[in-house]
């Protein structure tokens, strides 16, 4: 009851009418007080009691600001007490030093009661909880602050480089300002996302296990979804026993990934480009460059349409099995003719391959027997076998 | 045989100044090489190539398509003659070599045939007769460089064909 100020009832700047209520009286903690029957005004700030009428000519009436309330309840009403009225409870902060006198300058209780004789307006309660949460007092205290500020940049802005130097700063505080506030939002995000991957590969896991129990159409059906979410199921590593059959199953994944890509290069890509662009298909679970290289190696025992070819200066590639040595010597003997000669740069433009790999096609054209080296001081050019060819 | 020196069309091609690594190009490029060497020693009559100067050489250079043949592959091409008795360095560094179109036998052949196709056996003659004389105009050893002259007759010498005689004021030989 010691946080209750005298006030007038005259609205502050930004303060807003929501709801009033007659015949009510307050209590100080469980005490009833003298100050019954009254009106009961909410406002935006603040709670006013005041004896009826006194508030509609603006006489003084009793206040208390709203942010001093820490939590709103309703009495549950008592079933042998069979009064009408019903209670609300408003739990109070400390109140500040600087409060205006008010009609009991020290209370024991840490919260007051409102009593409704004519019943409880439902809205009231659910009204000050939205009010608490707003806080919009608060903006009343800033908002002339923000719409000073402004200004007074402004006029500094026209002292030189002091001005200058201040409103980058400003500028800078705000970007900063800006940027903590999006990746607030990233964090969460990514929490989020975290929770999500653990979601869904628990249910994975739940589906291995109990494949028989799961019809095929329901579990193709939720892999969709994970899909549909961003997360494919990538081959992992727990989920094997043996390193031999995650390594299998890896360098199917890998020929799946993988099998486009390198048609469409030529039929070759070099090692590293292989495990670049498997490590973006996947995202999450990012693969060892070893892990890679062992799966690789088991692609030929596998069957599989693409298989490891180490050259001999070392450079490791995958490339189709349909491409053989002598296919790419054909190849390359072809564009030779069609050109006359080639450097490895220049047939790395032509086919839109690497210049290493370039280069891997013209010595094994040149092992081949059908290219013949120029290496001058312009540099390393191949020819078509004319040596051989001829006679 | 023509006034110009005829180039084979690989001549123009520039890998045949690399050594090639793939084994069967290497062969034909390195017996290319050979036959363009003798045949070009047998057009000038030169008998002896510097390798110090193969840079240098009219033959292993070719300034209209800017390649030259370095010395590695010079000294394969004359290991490769040196191996059919084409060739034979002079000097222990095998920087110096002499190239003969025909081995050294069959320089002592030829001169032997046309000395007993002219009846001279039996008596002596001078190498600058056998070489630079009249009534070989039109031999092929005509103008051969006495080093190799000499050499040859020694081959023939062995088999007991003819006798060289080597002093100061003489230089000759005498054929049974």
């Amino acid at each position: 009851m010691d946080r209750i100020e005298y006030t007038s009832p005259m609205l502050l700047p930004n303060e807003s009418y929501l709801v009033k209520d007659q015949n009510v009286r307050l209590y100080d903690g469980d005490q009833k007080t003298s100050f019954e029957g009254g009106e009961l005004i909410l406002t935006t700030h603040r709670i006013m009691w005041g004896r009826p009428g006194a508030i509609a000519l603006g006489q003084v009436c009793l206040s208390l600001p709203l942010n001093l309330v820490v939590f709103v309840e309703e009495e549950s009403s008592n079933a042998f007490t069979f009064s009408r009225s019903r209670k609300i409870v408003l739990h109070l902060n400390e109140a500040s030093p600087e409060r205006n006198e008010g009609p009991q300058p020290s209370s024991i209780y840490n919260y007051i009661k409102l009593s409704f004789r004519e019943g409880l307006n439902s809205d009231i309660v659910s009204l000050l909880n939205d009010c608490m949460q707003k806080r919009k007092w608060e903006w009343s205290q800033t908002q002339p602050n923000v719409s000073t500020k402004p200004s007074l940049p402004n006029i500094k802005l026209r002292t030189g480089i002091a001005g200058i130097e201040r409103s980058i700063q400003e500028k800078q505080k705000q970007t900063d300002e800006s940027i903590s506030l999006a990746f607030k939002d990233l964090n969460k995000l990514m929490t989020m996302a975290k929770d999500m991957v653990l979601l869904s590969q628990n249910i994975s896991t739940k589906i291995r296990e109990k494949q028989g129990d799961i019809t095929e159409d329901e579990t193709v059906r939720f892999k969709l979804y994970l899909l549909s979410l961003g997360i494919d199921d990538p081959v992992t590593r727990d989920a094997y026993k043996s390193d031999n059959q995650y390594y299998r199953s890896l360098a199917k994944q890998v020929v799946d990934i993988l099998i486009t890509p390198i048609t469409e290069a030529g039929g070759i890509m070099a090692l590293t480009d292989v495990f670049c662009r498997v490590n973006r298909a996947r995202g999450l679970e990012l693969l060892s460059p070893e892990d890679l290289l062992n799966a690789c190696r088991l692609m030929e025992s596998l069957d599989l349409p693409l298989k490891l070819y180490r050259f001999d200066s070392g450079v490791i590639i995958l490339q189709l099995v349909s491409m053989s040595e002598e296919s790419i010597a054909e190849s390359t003997a072809e564009m030779l003719n069609e050109k006359g000669s080639l450097s490895s740069e220049e047939l790395a433009r032509l086919l839109g391959i690497s210049v290493l790999l370039a280069k891997e096609r013209l010595l094994t054209t040149e092992r081949c027997g059908k290219s013949c080296r120029d290496d001058s001081t312009e540099g390393l050019r191949f020819y078509p076998n004319l040596l051989l060819k001829d006679d | 045989m023509s006034d110009q020196f005829e180039y084979p069309w690989q001549y123009n091609f520039p890998p045949f100044f690399t050594l090639q690594l793939h084994t069967e190009t290497r062969a034909k490029q390195i017996s290319a090489w050979r036959t363009l060497l003798l045949n070009y020693c047998k057009f000038s009559k030169t008998c002896t190539l510097d390798v110090r100067e193969a840079s240098h050489h009219p033959l292993l250079s070719n300034t209209s398509i800017n390649r030259k043949l370095n010395t590695e592959v010079v000294l394969a091409i004359l290991s490769d003659l040196q191996r059919t008795q084409n060739a034979a360095p002079i000097d222990k560094q095998r920087f110096r070599w002499e190239i003969y179109w025909h081995t050294l036998e069959e320089w002592g052949n030829l001169i032997y045939n046309h000395i007993v196709s002219r009846g001279a056996t039996n008596s002596v003659l001078t190498l600058f007769e056998l070489s630079q004389g009249e009534d070989v105009r039109d031999e092929e050893f005509f103008g051969l460089e006495t080093e190799v002259l000499i050499k040859a007759l020694r081959v023939l010498e062995k088999n007991g064909k003819c006798e060289v005689i080597l002093s100061e004021d003489l230089q000759g030989v005498k054929f049974f």
